[in-house]
């Protein structure tokens, strides 16, 4: 009682993190040290510099006169490549991602069929696209059906793990509910599973689409064939107002795809 | 009809459900299964078509031994015996058509099943019991688009288009209002009268088991505690089943009930 009383009217101060004040001061002072030491070890060349703001400068400005025209041919069909490349690979790798992701929920898979699926998505996780990618060119050579490959692998790892995650937290009273009625497991699958998972499904689809056209234009930098190869030659030659069409369509295309995307979640809820 | 023989579930966690509990269902019998939460109820209707598997024990529905099944004879088994969930367990992004239908699932073939071309005797049953229960009208609507007391409809259509011998209900009125509760206890008892169905009903409101009922199962840890008439449920054989409380205000008047109904 007496303790309120001497409490009333003094102010309040949050209590501090580090509780002994020499410890809390020497770590701000040691961190203080290590900036001005991580600063001191950068070595910029600042001639070089120089030289590179002028050509950063003209890549910019090659934004604002985009040259779509003088390699049209090699832009129409390096994206055609892109395109094609992106929707083959979105669809097989989306058909082989479904029995793997049903493998790969607990909820439903015996315990074997389950860490095969789970390792086969580890695999595909671990390994990042630019190195299967370089494998696969150096297996199959450069061109579109390296780039495929890659991404419908790639395609594996991501939807079959994401599904997997959905199915394992569906609801198990309505797939019960199916059971119960004698089903067999397909038909149990496909109402008492299926129409839980399907929003997210679709979802996942969509934003992969998106992901493997993006990657599509990284691949070509390996030689995995699509638009990419066609953005490497532009830069190859210093053709920046070619480089700068061919990024405005990809941005473009990107744009568009999150578009429908949007309007297909919507309709799918 | 449905005989039980020293049925016994342990679960892995080394909790004991059931305690060989024995109970013999006649034809036709509609009989309530009471008793505090984790006495075993759920457990025992879900032993029956073995939704959880028995530890040990038989289960026998009309001669047939369920236990020993294998997984194509279980199913064809399954689909004598028909089941009402608790929160409905509809499939809610399908229609209500789909989900009645999905009761034929045990009959029709994958394909089928896939393609929704289920034939035509089956739609005309599924019309027929949804008329029956007042919802013809929304065969087409999405499950989810019910409230609650036409959604535990559909569910009652589900388990009825089975042709079941036997109907196993995990508490039908769960979640429901108590004028709800009590049309859903009056449908799902007529039905089984017009039908000539056994059914197993868990429930947790006494009063209104008491209402509907023929017969009265009470488990307690996993035993059967009071097996006998509605009308036997005495404050002293309620306070065995569940514990010490006031239960005078429980037990219902028949004969009230039925006024107001």
């Amino acid at each position: 009682m007496s303790d309120i009383q001497s409490r009333i009217g003094t102010p309040w101060k949050k209590p501090p993190f580090v509780q002994r004040a020499w410890l809390r001061w020497a770590l701000l002072l040691g961190f203080v040290c290590y900036l001005i030491a991580a600063y001191l070890t950068i070595d910029v060349n600042w001639t070089r510099v120089y030289v590179g703001l002028e050509r950063g400068k003209q890549f910019i400005l090659a934004f604002t006169s985009p040259d779509f025209t003088s390699r049209s041919g090699d832009i129409w069909e390096g994206m055609l490549e892109s395109i094609i490349m992106t929707i083959a690979s979105s669809v097989v790798g989306i058909a082989i991602s479904i029995p793997i992701a049903l493998g790969a929920a607990r909820n439903i898979a015996p315990l074997p069929v389950y860490l095969l699926c789970r390792s086969i998505i580890a695999i595909s996780r671990a390994l990042q696209e630019i190195i299967v990618a370089i494998l696969l060119v150096a297996i199959f050579g450069f061109g579109p059906l390296a780039g495929f490959l890659t991404l419908s692998f790639a395609t594996i790892g991501f939807l079959s793990k994401l599904l997997a995650e959905d199915i394992e937290s569906m609801d198990r009273a309505q797939a019960e509910a199916i059971k119960a009625s004698g089903s067999r497991w397909l038909q149990w699958i496909n109402y008492g599973v299926q129409p839980q998972v399907m929003p997210r499904l679709i979802g996942l689809s969509i934003y992969r689409v998106d992901i493997n056209f993006r990657e599509s234009a990284i691949l070509g930098l390996v030689g995995a064939g699509g638009i990419g190869a066609t953005l490497n030659t532009a830069f190859d030659r210093y053709e920046y107002d070619t480089a700068a069409a061919i990024l405005l369509i990809i941005i473009l295309i990107v744009m568009s795809l999150e578009y429908i995307s949007g309007i297909i979640r919507e309709r799918v809820q | 009809m449905l005989r039980l023989e020293k049925l016994v579930k342990t679960y892995k966690t080394g909790d004991q459900a059931l305690k060989a509990v024995d109970l013999n269902v006649p034809e036709g019998q509609v009989m309530a299964l009471i008793g505090p939460s984790g006495a075993g109820n759920s457990t025992l209707i879900r032993c029956i078509n073995r939704l959880v598997e028995p530890t040990s024990g038989k289960v026998y529905l009309s001669n047939v031994e369920l236990t020993g099944l294998s997984t194509g004879a279980l199913r064809r088994e399954r689909r004598r015996m028909g089941m009402i969930f608790q929160e409905y367990a509809l499939i809610e992004r399908l229609t209500v058509m789909e989900n009645v239908l999905s009761g034929r699932l045990g009959y029709v073939g994958f394909w089928r099943s896939f393609l929704r071309k289920f034939p035509q005797s089956d739609i005309d049953e599924a019309f027929r019991l949804l008329d029956r229960v007042g919802l013809a009208h929304m065969a087409d609507k999405r499950a989810d688009e019910l409230s609650g007391g036409q959604r535990q409809r559909v569910g009652i259509c589900r388990a009825l288009i089975q042709d079941p011998a036997l109907l196993l209900v995990d508490e039908p009125t769960a979640s429901l209002d108590p004028k709800t509760s009590r049309q859903i206890m009056r449908l799902i008892c007529e039905l089984c009268k017009e039908r000539g169905l056994a059914a197993i009903i868990n429930i947790h409101d006494v009063a209104l088991a008491q209402m509907f009922v023929q017969r009265v199962i009470g488990l307690r840890f996993g035993a059967v505690e009071f097996d006998g008439l509605p009308e036997g449920l005495t404050p002293d054989v309620l306070t065995t089943i569940y514990g010490e409380e006031d239960w005078e205000a429980t037990i219902e008047k028949v004969d009230d009930e039925s006024a107001v109904a």
